[in-house]
């Protein structure tokens, strides 16, 4: 199973398996990663699992389509790698993806 | 001295919130869930959008997988529920009649559809929609080319009409009131779903009031006071929900349209906590106590009570949302429009799919319905809370940038 660690905020760090095909939000939801809270259940209505991808990821795990952008330009601390982790799914080609999370999702 | 005992009623979005939180402050104690269904907590909005489309099915809706709650040493007591809660003894009454004892109480019961009594309401085909199993029925009733009528023009009649759309069937919704979802939304709104749902095919109906059901053994169509009859082989009722509050009256704890709980989830008895659609809670956003029927205080008031168990207390403010996916729509809302004393509309709500009600107080955001428009929904969010005055004419102003409202 492909593996992804969070960082958060204050720098700790929490690696977790996540099934292929299962999308990063619900991988932290099932491993209680604090920080990414998901509300929605995945359908890209809260912007409650903001994540910063790894700058050295960011060319595998692929660009946001509108809706998440659109969502991405009022989230708290938006940054150029930013992204909704319910958005990503994972696949052998995201294993050991890195990424850190926002002080806060609202 | 015994290990503490927090036993949670209710497997909700709530439960699936409350009881790993309890574990991620520290609660060392044992944590039981009981739930009247046989299934863990899951998402309930999907039930009436990609659950019943089939584009969903029952492993992708749980909240967290079967494996969290073991890990985290949190049992699951299903296809209970209880009898009656004992406060001077702590201890609760299932309906088997089994005792358990506790230390703390999470009342995380949810709300109940409201049945309507006419006559043919029990014919078979006729349905509620509010848990798995009555989607599971409604799905085995619905099919291609079938008629489906649905009672109550409101979020979850209207989601309903749009899966049941998807699926090939011709829907016809029937609402009491003058306009569709007339509780909740700005004549403006309720104009444009009308709109996008004759578009879609479906038949909106107001001002109709239910008479009967008819059918031998199946429901077979759905008659109006005024006579005019729609045939049916499906009819789903959709007219709200209410709160499951009793076993807490009977408890003798404070119930007012919820059962009352003060900023730290507790009820008027401090062992004894709630949290989600059940409650009754002071909002300080808008300076009045409110029921609320939504995902967002569910999982925020059951952090909530976590914390209080765990002696961490936290007062609750947060700003209530609430989602609607309906055809191509994604309805996003935020806050409460009750008091406004205007509607400023964005975008071209006409000729188009995409476009945010804002509802103003003077120069204040109440709420804001947002259309397709993800950016109004985001930045309403912060707007409302933070409280910031917006000139109207800029909000009005499709071309006018939404970051120069936030200066």
């Amino acid at each position: 199973m492909p593996t992804v660690t969070f960082v958060k905020a204050d720098g700790s760090s929490q690696e977790v398996h996540i099934e292929n095909g299962t999308n990063v939000m619900q991988g932290a939801v099932d491993n209680m990663v604090d920080g990414i809270l998901g509300d929605c259940g995945g359908c890209c209505s809260c912007a409650t699992c903001h994540c910063y991808v790894d700058e050295s990821w960011v060319d595998k795990v692929g660009a946001p389509d509108d809706v998440e952008k659109d969502m991405l330009e009022f989230v708290i601390d938006p940054q150029p790698t930013s992204r909704l982790s319910c958005q990503i799914k994972m696949s052998d080609a995201l294993d050991g993806l890195v990424v850190r999370l926002p002080k806060s999702q609202f | 001295m015994a290990r503490e005992r927090c036993i949670i009623v209710g497997a909700s979005h709530a439960a699936a919130q409350v009881a790993p939180a309890l574990r991620q402050n520290g609660w060392e104690g044992a944590i039981a869930v009981i739930g009247n269904e046989y299934f863990l907590p899951y998402h309930r909005p999907p039930l009436s959008k990609d659950f019943l489309s089939g584009a969903k099915g029952f492993d992708d809706i749980l909240i967290r997988q079967p494996a969290v709650y073991e890990k985290s040493n949190i049992q699951f007591v299903l296809g209970m529920t209880i009898d009656g809660i004992d406060r001077a003894n702590k201890q609760l009454t299932l309906n088997d009649g089994e005792h358990i004892a506790y230390d703390k109480l999470v009342l995380t019961l949810g709300a109940r559809v409201r049945k309507i009594d006419i006559p043919g309401a029990g014919l078979r085909g006729v349905f509620y929609l509010r848990d798995i199993n009555d989607v599971q029925q409604i799905k085995s009733f619905a099919g291609k080319d079938k008629k489906a009528v649905i009672v109550g023009g409101g979020y979850i009649g209207l989601e309903t009409a749009a899966s049941l759309t998807k699926l090939g069937m011709n829907v016809t919704v029937l609402e009491a009131m003058p306009r569709v979802l007339q509780r909740v939304t700005a004549p403006e709104v309720s104009e444009f779903y009308t709109r996008v749902h004759s578009e879609e095919g479906v038949t909106i109906v107001t001002d109709a009031q239910v008479a009967s059901i008819q059918g031998e053994k199946n429901a077979e169509s759905v008659v109006l006071m005024s006579g005019e009859s729609f045939p049916a082989d499906l009819v789903i009722i959709g007219v709200g929900v209410i709160p499951n509050t009793e076993i807490a009256a009977a408890a003798g704890l404070e119930v007012n349209n919820g059962i009352v709980v003060d900023e730290f989830a507790r009820t008027s008895d401090h062992d004894i906590l709630a949290a989600g659609d059940c409650t009754s809670h002071f909002n300080p956003i808008y300076g009045r106590q409110m029921r609320l029927e939504s995902v967002q205080n569910a999982l925020d008031q059951a952090t909530i009570a976590a914390l209080t168990i765990c002696g961490k207390p936290k007062a609750y403010s947060a700003l209530p949302w609430f989602w609607s996916d309906q055809f191509d729509l994604k309805l996003q809302i935020a806050g409460l429009s009750q008091g406004h004393d205007n509607v400023v509309i964005r975008g071209d709500m006409n000729g188009s799919r995409s476009f945010a009600a804002f509802y103003m107080q003077g120069n204040r955001i109440l709420a804001v319905d947002a259309i397709n428009r993800p950016q109004e929904f985001m930045l309403g969010k912060r707007l409302i809370t933070e409280k910031v005055e917006v000139d109207t004419d800029h909000l009005r102003d499709d071309n006018f940038a939404l970051k120069g409202l936030l200066a």
